[in-house]
């Protein structure tokens, strides 16, 4: 069973660096993801990883193997392509002992591997239906039998649901999950939706312009980013940016417009330093009027959503800072627009950073 | 003026009077002028077939022209997918930047009038000036092989042209989804990209195959006297006709006796490409897989790409050019060059057939695009509904099936009928129909790829019909509206066959270029003042104007002015 490892892997365009040194160890049976947003390089590096495409330098080791100089069909890997890449000319059936038939098997024991996938799919009916007879989720389990078929202990998986509807690809993310953990795959997941991410991964990378940001499980990167990027694209903050006054422990940090809030200063920046503040809007409390407590804004309600679990409140500070909060729907009196309301925070929630050299905005684009 | 018209046209195309009798118009221009006049003309002369099927030894000359035709078409067809397909792999998957140089050199055969392509093949592996200098005698003496030679050469950049644009066309995620399944390079070919791209692949094949068997004019410079096929036999009668030795009888029936059986048996056996193609599967090959593993990797893969150079280079490229050489030397000499430009002596016919031909392609281009573009949006929008496209896109290939020498002859006997048709119109009717499917098929095939929803989108923002056409389909068409246009042009101007049958007065650059080289050859009476220096230097001419006229029509499509 492979663990797989990439080791200082570099491939660039031209002058753009679609991976730039990236290193990283996936361990046997993992289930890891490789998040992202669009060109940030996961797909390049998954495609690295396949063989699909030639690194400028670095190494890929498979298991004990190394890789990086071995054609695609020798690297026992299986791979779902987020178009699924059925083969037109082919039925559903003849896809799936595709794998089986290239490798040399007997036709017998090709079909008894292609029943057993198409079981572990859930998917016995329309087996001589082409692929353009399908419908997105069949060809997607046609997809992931065809990798599971040709025997593969690694299953490598760019964008898999991307194609299929919102409801089918909830249902489906997880019976890969099963899928790959009943077969002690080790499986490395492709996407951008970061809720796919979390729901399924041990694991998860999230990268950033051709380079990994933070590595951990998802309750990691949720509670604890490395970077204002993380905290920016798993799940959703509030950026505040101030400058610290006083840089102990817990240090002060006075906002725009003089507000003074406190935050823990894990990273020890230092005094006089300018900082962003990120707080997540689903860790803070939320009363009416102007309630004294400590680690509290102020401001006015001026636009609310209703998102079904939550209320999306859009709030004014008093320092003209935007600031949003998510408070259950069901269970607490829902504030109105145009409300004062006092919004208090949980030290340990809020993550103090320096502020990027390069500006806020450029530092939070996709 | 022009666009007070323009407006009017544009607001009246919203209405369906306009947009049907346009349509209507092109459905009776085809029918009218392309389609049935070769049948109705080789039916009416049927009968006159009485008198050359009583001389035996004809017929059985006939027989074995034809014999001939269809086996060098099908071999030389089957060569040039075999040569062809690893050189457009290489086009399209190699790396080297030269590579795009090398997809413009495949284009050369095009650009050279198949006239001189002749010439040019009769000089490298006949003459002592050519190839066979190497070895002291002719290498290959006129006859079979020559003719497999050049039809391998004018009928490869086809095969090479197609095949490039279905590789390109090719999602290589099914290629590489196979690799990562474990198929080792070749095998993911055979199993999966070859499959998908077999439509392509027939078509590569059926037009070499249909290119084979129409072309007449270099085909008769490299024959040889004792070769023909069907296209040298029927230009054979006509020259026993004018010189005596055959009745006027013998020529009609014989005529259409091989003009009938190269189209019902060019039929039979395109029909059983379009069925039996369908149905052609590899075979998946148990162990095949080990070997071609083998096979598939660098030092194989090295041996395949410089095989499918060196074929491409020696027996496309250099052949195709050499004629340039002759062209060289007369330029060289100075008289003749001298000569040449200001049109002394023979040249003086010379400049007159060139004019006359590529006066004879820019009409027959424009008439082509104007009557092609209605048609291919006919077909592929299929707006009479399926069947009716359908119908009409089989139909609108029966030109490209029928050896053009056989459509030329069949033409002259339908329009012969009708007094008072010019010559030069007659050509251009002629060559109108020979060229018609080429423009049609490369403009349904790029609007068909043309996602419907652009101009649905043009139309929800205030767009009209033509408006549509000429801001959305025009502007992304203009590259397929271009090859079209080039296609037509190129085969107007290196038309032999054809020409040679509608024709009794006026002479185009191909059919004096052919008289020329028989006359150094000694096949008829020697012209005055022809040499193999006159003769290489018209050809380069030829050669030369093709290549300024196709550059500058690629130029303007750049800056976007077509």
């Amino acid at each position: 069973m492979p663990d797989v490892r990439v080791v200082n892997v570099t491939k660039k365009y031209g002058n753009l660096y679609a991976l730039d040194n990236v290193s990283l160890t996936i361990h046997d049976q993992e289930y890891f993801s490789l998040l992202g947003p669009s060109g940030c390089g996961k797909t390049t590096l998954l495609r690295v990883i396949a063989g699909l495409i030639e690194p400028d330098s670095g190494e890929i080791y498979i298991g004990d193997r190394r890789v990086d100089k071995i054609p695609p069909e020798d690297r026992d890997i299986g791979f779902v392509f987020q178009t699924f890449a059925l083969f037109p000319h082919m039925t559903a059936w003849s896809n799936v002992l595709y794998g089986p038939k290239v490798k040399n098997y007997d036709a017998k024991q090709a079909e008894t591997i292609g029943h057993e996938v198409l079981e572990l799919v859930k998917l016995n009916e329309r087996l001589n239906a082409f692929p353009s007879e399908l419908s997105g989720g069949m060809m997607q389990r046609i997809a992931v039998a065809r990798a599971l078929a040709a025997g593969a202990k690694t299953l490598l998986l760019d964008e898999p649901l991307g194609q299929l509807d919102a409801k089918v690809r909830n249902e489906i993310r997880y019976e890969i999950r099963r899928m790959a953990k009943d077969l002690k795959l080790t499986a490395i997941h492709v996407t951008h939706d970061q809720a796919e991410a979390m729901s399924i991964s041990d694991r998860i990378a999230v990268m950033k312009k051709g380079k990994i940001v933070q590595v951990g499980t998802s309750q990691e990167l949720y509670m604890h980013p490395n970077s204002l990027f993380v905290a920016f694209f798993i799940g959703e903050s509030n950026f505040l940016e101030g400058y610290i006054t006083k840089a102990n422990g817990q240090s002060e940090i006075e906002l725009r417009e003089g507000l003074k809030v406190n935050a823990l200063n894990q990273l020890n920046i230092k005094q006089e330093e300018r900082v962003v503040l990120a707080i997540r809007p689903e860790t803070c409390e939320m009363k009416k009027g102007r309630v004294t407590a400590e680690n509290s804004l102020y401001g006015k309600v001026e636009k609310t959503t209703f998102e079904g679990i939550v209320v999306r409140y859009e709030i004014r500070l008093e320092n003209g800072d935007r600031f949003v909060i998510n408070r259950p729907s069901l269970t607490e009196e829902w504030v109105k627009i145009g409300e004062d309301v006092s919004i208090t925070y949980p030290l340990d929630k809020a993550h103090l950073f320096p502020y990027p050299a390069a500006g806020l905005t450029e530092e939070l684009k996709v | 003026m022009l666009t007070k018209l323009w407006n009017t046209l544009n607001k009246l195309s919203s209405k369906k009077p306009l947009k049907y009798t346009l349509y209507i118009s092109a459905i009776i221009i085809f029918f009218a002028i392309i389609l049935v006049p070769p049948i109705i003309g080789i039916l009416i002369k049927a009968p006159a077939m009485q008198s050359f099927l009583n001389q035996p030894a004809l017929v059985s000359s006939a027989l074995g022209a034809i014999s001939n035709s269809f086996i060098i078409a099908l071999i030389v067809a089957a060569l040039d997918l075999l040569a062809g397909v690893p050189l457009a792999w290489l086009i399209t998957r190699g790396k080297s930047r030269w590579l795009s140089v090398l997809d413009t050199f495949a284009d050369i055969p095009f650009v050279v009038p198949t006239a001189a392509l002749g010439y040019s093949i009769l000089l490298f592996w006949s003459s002592s000036g050519g190839i066979s200098s190497i070895f002291g005698s002719s290498l290959i003496s006129p006859g079979w092989l020559l003719v497999m030679l050049l039809h391998f050469t004018f009928s490869f950049p086809v095969v090479v042209r197609v095949v490039v644009g279905a590789m390109l066309d090719y999602k290589m995620e099914y290629e590489r989804a196979s690799r990562t399944l474990g198929a080792p390079p070749l095998t993911a070919s055979r199993t999966v990209t070859f499959p998908i791209i077999k439509p392509s692949l027939i078509a590569a094949f059926s037009l070499a195959f249909a290119r084979s068997l129409s072309e007449t004019g270099a085909t008769f410079i490299v024959a040889g006297i004792a070769f023909q096929n069907g296209p040298v036999f029927i230009q054979n009668l006509s020259n026993g006709l004018k010189s005596g030795i055959i009745s006027q009888a013998t020529y009609e029936g014989g005529t259409v006796f091989a003009s009938l059986i190269l189209i019902v048996v060019s039929l039979v056996i395109f029909g059983l490409i379009r069925v039996l193609g369908q149905k052609l599967t590899l075979p998946f090959g148990k162990g095949l897989p080990n070997i071609e593993k083998k096979l598939s990797y660098k030092k194989a893969a090295w041996s395949r790409n410089s095989i499918a150079l060196f074929v491409f280079i020696v027996i496309v490229l250099i052949p195709s050019l050499f004629v340039a050489l002759p062209a060289f030397q007369a330029i060289a000499s100075g008289s003749t060059l001298a000569e040449a430009l200001t049109g002394q002596g023979i040249w003086s016919s010379f400049w007159q057939s060139l004019f006359l031909s590529y006066g004879l392609g820019a009409i027959v281009t424009v008439l082509g695009i104007l009557t092609g573009i209605p048609m291919a949006i006919l077909i592929s929008r299929k707006t009479f509904g399926k069947l009716p496209s359908t119908i009409l896109d089989v139909l609108i290939n029966v030109p490209l099936i029928v050896p053009s020498i056989a459509l030329g002859v069949s033409l002259k006997f339908f329009w012969q009928g009708i007094p008072g048709i010019p010559e030069f119109l007659l050509l251009v009717f002629a060559h109108l129909a020979i060229t018609y499917p080429y423009f049609v098929r490369s403009m349904s095939a790029a609007m068909e790829r043309i996602n419907v929803e652009m101009e649905e989108a043009a139309r929800t923002l205030g767009a009209r019909p033509f408006t549509v056409f000429k801001t959305i389909v025009l502007p992304i068409t203009k590259y397929s509206i271009l090859s079209g246009a080039i296609i037509v042009f190129t085969r107007s101007v290196s038309e032999t066959g054809a020409t040679l049958a509608v024709t009794s007065n006026l002479l185009t650059a191909p059919v004096l270029l052919v008289n020329w080289v028989n006359s150094v050859r000694g096949i008829i009476s020697p012209i005055s003042g022809v040499s193999e220096l006159t003769v290489g230097l018209a050809c380069g001419f030829l050669i030369l104007f093709s290549f300024i006229i196709l550059l500058v029509l690629r130029l303007l499509t750049r800056k976007g002015k077509v």
